[in-house]
């Protein structure tokens, strides 16, 4: 008699074991499987970068410009004649060409440059340096990271929730006068959101001059953290009701369709039936079983906002890695745009890797497939 | 085929679907009209700028935009000496010719900027001439002489000498009432103000003919750009273009990633194995950034980004959903039929299996549009645009890199993003009604 208690928690626990277990395993094989992704994405990336012959040319013209530079400086040769000098300069550019294998065949040498760039060795940059005044694309980009994660983060997270609840809430009384006038402003989202940047920027920045028109703090920035706290907030307004007006009906819009679909099974109607309150059917019936749906879509509203930040960054000029790649364009530094472009593919692929497990954790389908 | 039909015609039921379908069919017929009526070749010279746009104003804004306010900004006036006649006066080796150059000016405001082109004919000796402005009041104002070579273009504005001289702008010191009360807020003198040419011929043949430029302040419905072009070339222009980019690149994005999809489905095996992990690989390339690699070490023409962004495309997110809706349709009666009749591969996939999923990708093709003309834009705001022709996104860039804003010419703003808006809005409402039309499930709702 006293047994069954304990032998029921140890069936839990013995369950809860498997269960971990197996979410280990199936993270475990997700983790490799996305490694190779990112392995041949970059090694695409890498491969589309050097088709063009650019990034070998442009290393060529570096090494060049650097050893004749430091061959003329030099005053132990300052007496040599102009052939014995440019003899000189041609011995040690060869030198240097074999030293960093550029005599080799592209195919060899892509693997070293894919074996940095999955070590994060992302070269100097040519013409860019960080703040701080480091030249390593690596210290560039880390520098400006905070930056968009602070924006979008905050973005999304905003539309998110707004829009779940909203959704929530229009889907009970939908055909009403707010449902409708959402369904009808959903193609309004058809724009992007450095569309309505330039527009918010236009009314508020110049014409009701309210908000400043750019950037994340003011120059210089205030010594104190709480004003520095201020300042930040009312340079990322502009950007975050940029981001929010571009995206939150038709978020609204699909979230409500979705929750509708969800709403008309036959075990919500049991429960309605049954007489539970509209806050139990919501969080029990309606939010439990869309759970997983709901995350992946969060998820993947992510990943679709990394690309389109490049531009909306740059029209609010926004100190981070949007408009790391706009000035990079400008200065044609190849090694920060390849960099920028491995880090971009390293983000996605953590997003990926966080939707898979959260799948696992939320899906109990998933479980079981794991453990097969 | 009925069932196409019969969607089309549940469509009329959706007021916001018409509206979409006006507006793309506006937009259809105003770049089948830019075709024609300006070509191809012609725009890209005209767009190219230089000498086609040096009668035209620098940042004029749109005429209706200043009306609308209850301005009278003034507009371009062109004073040419074919339309005027000019006293001759000979003398032994030579003719003297006074050709008055008047124009009436009503305008309050000033205008902005003040050109004489000359042109002399038939003479290898360069004539002299002097330039006289006389005002409405009578009252004359030497601005100077020099002799003229063949064509010659006298910038009056830019006469440092000239400003010096009058305390203003010339086009504004030669206009302005001298007896307005505040010398630092001058007043327009209104009347006929003339540019009398005293030009002195040193042979008897010759001739010179002679434009005067009085650049206005307003131009047009869509106004001018920093190097004078006309933007309306760039607005009609960007219709086609964009439309163009937004179709192909959605139809070569979905048709090609439902056959691929549906050749997954059909063949399973490493096919099936080979076209999954490669959805994986492209999901984790950023779209945005390869463009924008591809735009720096290639080239930025706008056919090669379509190729690209179409390439991307292919294995994209999509086919992870039209491979779930494909997946019970393999196992449908009909294709069992169709295998047993001896149908091959490709028969199945194309004629059986495709035209399945078709109404569901109908909605998402026409939504997908706008997606794909906004990324081009991006592009042109991003400077990756086309290096020769004129879209939206270019002039937005322009507007952007000649800080419109900040200036307040808005029209340079506001005319490319209110297109690239109607375009948003016709096909995403348009596509929203499809989408409840052709997925029952949400017709309900």
């Amino acid at each position: 008699m006293s047994d069954a208690p304990e032998m029921a928690q140890s069936v839990r626990s013995r369950g809860l074991w498997r269960d971990g277990w197996r979410l280990l395993v199936f993270s475990g094989k997700r983790l490799i499987a996305l490694f190779l992704t990112v392995l041949v994405g970059v090694y695409l990336t890498i491969f589309i970068a050097n088709m063009g012959g650019q990034v070998d040319e442009l290393r060529l013209v570096q090494i060049r410009g650097v050893v004749s530079e430091a061959v003329r400086a030099d005053p132990a040769f300052q007496d040599m004649t102009a052939q014995e000098r440019n003899e000189l300069i041609e011995r040690q550019i060869s030198l240097e060409v074999e030293r960093l294998n550029l005599d080799q065949p592209f195919i060899l040498r892509s693997f070293d440059y894919l074996y940095r760039a999955m070590m994060l060795d992302l070269g100097r940059a040519e013409q860019m340096h960080s703040d701080a005044g480091s030249r390593q694309v690596y210290d560039i980009i880390v520098e400006r990271l905070p930056a968009t994660l602070l924006l979008f983060g905050t973005a999304n997270l905003l539309v998110f929730l707004v829009s779940v609840w909203a959704a929530l809430h229009l889907s009970r009384r939908y055909g009403s006068l707010l449902d409708r006038s959402v369904v009808a402003l959903a193609p309004t989202s058809a724009a992007p959101a450095w569309f309505y940047g330039m527009f918010l920027i236009l009314l508020f920045a110049f014409v009701l001059p309210a908000l400043p028109s750019g950037g994340m703090v003011t120059a210089p920035p205030p010594e104190n953290r709480l004003d520095y706290l201020a300042s930040v907030l009312r340079h990322i307004t502009l950007p975050l009701v940029a981001m929010f007006i571009s995206s939150i009906f038709i978020s609204i819009y699909s979230w409500r369709t979705f929750f509708l679909i969800h709403s008309s099974e036959d075990y919500v109607e049991m429960a309605r039936a049954k007489g539970l309150p509209d806050h139990l059917i919501r969080r029990r019936y309606i939010l439990r079983p869309t759970l997983s749906p709901i995350v992946t879509s969060f998820l993947l509203m992510l990943i679709g906002l990394w690309g389109g930040a490049i531009i909306l960054e740059q029209i609010f000029n926004w100190p981070g890695l949007g408009t790391l790649i706009f000035q990079a364009i400008g200065h044609r530094d190849t090694p920060v745009i390849i960099g920028t472009v491995v880090i971009f593919a390293y983000l996605l692929a953590v997003t990926v890797f966080l939707l898979d497990i959260l799948y696992g954790i939320l899906d109990p389908r998933v479980r079981i497939e794991g453990g097969r | 085929m009925r069932r196409w039909l019969e969607g089309l015609k549940q469509l009329r039921r959706y007021p916001s679907a018409v509206l979409g379908m006006l507006l793309i069919l506006f937009l259809v017929g105003l770049s089948v009209y830019t075709v024609v009526a300006i070509p191809y070749s012609q725009a890209l010279d005209l767009w190219r700028g230089g000498d086609h746009w040096r009668m035209h104003p620098v940042n004029a804004s749109p005429v209706w935009a200043d009306r609308l306010r209850g301005g009278d900004l003034p507009e371009t006036q062109i004073i040419s000496s074919d339309e005027v006649t000019a006293r001759v006066q000979e003398f032994p080796g030579g003719r003297r010719l006074q050709i008055p150059l008047g124009f009436d000016y009503q305008s309050s405001a000033f205008p902005s900027e003040l050109n004489l082109f000359l042109r002399v004919h038939d003479t290898e000796r360069p004539p002299f001439v002097r330039f006289i402005w006389q005002a409405p009041d009578g009252s004359e104002q030497v601005i100077g002489g020099r002799r003229v070579a063949r064509d010659e273009r006298v910038s009056i504005s830019q006469d440092w000498g000239l400003e010096r001289r009058l305390g203003h702008v010339p086009h504004v010191g030669l206009m302005m009432d001298p007896g307005s009360g505040n010398p630092s807020q001058p007043e327009v003198l209104t009347g006929i103000h003339t540019m009398l040419l005293d030009v002195v011929m040193f042979d008897e043949a010759g001739s010179v003919s002679a434009d005067l430029v009085v650049y206005g302040r307003v131009h047009g419905i869509a106004g001018t750009d920093h190097q004078r072009r006309d933007l309306m070339v760039a607005l009609m222009w960007g219709t086609p273009v964009a439309l163009a980019f937004g179709l192909i690149a959605a139809v070569g994005t979905t048709v090609t990633t439902l056959v691929i999809a549906a050749m997954g489905v059909w063949f399973r095996g490493w096919v099936d194995a080979t076209i999954q992990r490669l959805t994986e690989v492209n999901m984790i390339l950023p779209m945005l950034p390869i463009l924008v690699m591809v735009g720096t070490l290639y080239s930025t023409s706008i056919w090669l980004m379509l190729g690209v962004v179409v390439a991307l495309g292919i294995f994209s997110a999509g086919i992870k959903m039209y491979r779930a809706m494909l997946l019970p349709i393999r196992e449908a009666p009909y294709i069992e039929a169709a295998k047993a009749y001896g149908a091959g591969d490709a028969r199945i996939i194309l004629r059986y299996m495709v035209p399945r999923v078709l109404p569901v990708l109908i909605p998402t093709f026409v939504t997908l549009i706008p997606t794909f003309v906004f990324l081009e834009a991006s592009l042109a705001v991003l400077g990756l645009g086309d290096p020769v022709l004129p879209t939206w996104g270019k002039v937005l860039n322009d507007a952007q890199e000649q800080s419109a804003l900040y200036n307040g010419f808005y029209y340079w703003v506001v005319s490319p993003a209110a297109l690239l808006m109607l375009t948003g809005l016709g096909f995403a409402m348009l596509g929203f009604a499809l989408d409840r039309v052709f997925n029952p499930r949400l017709r309900s709702l």
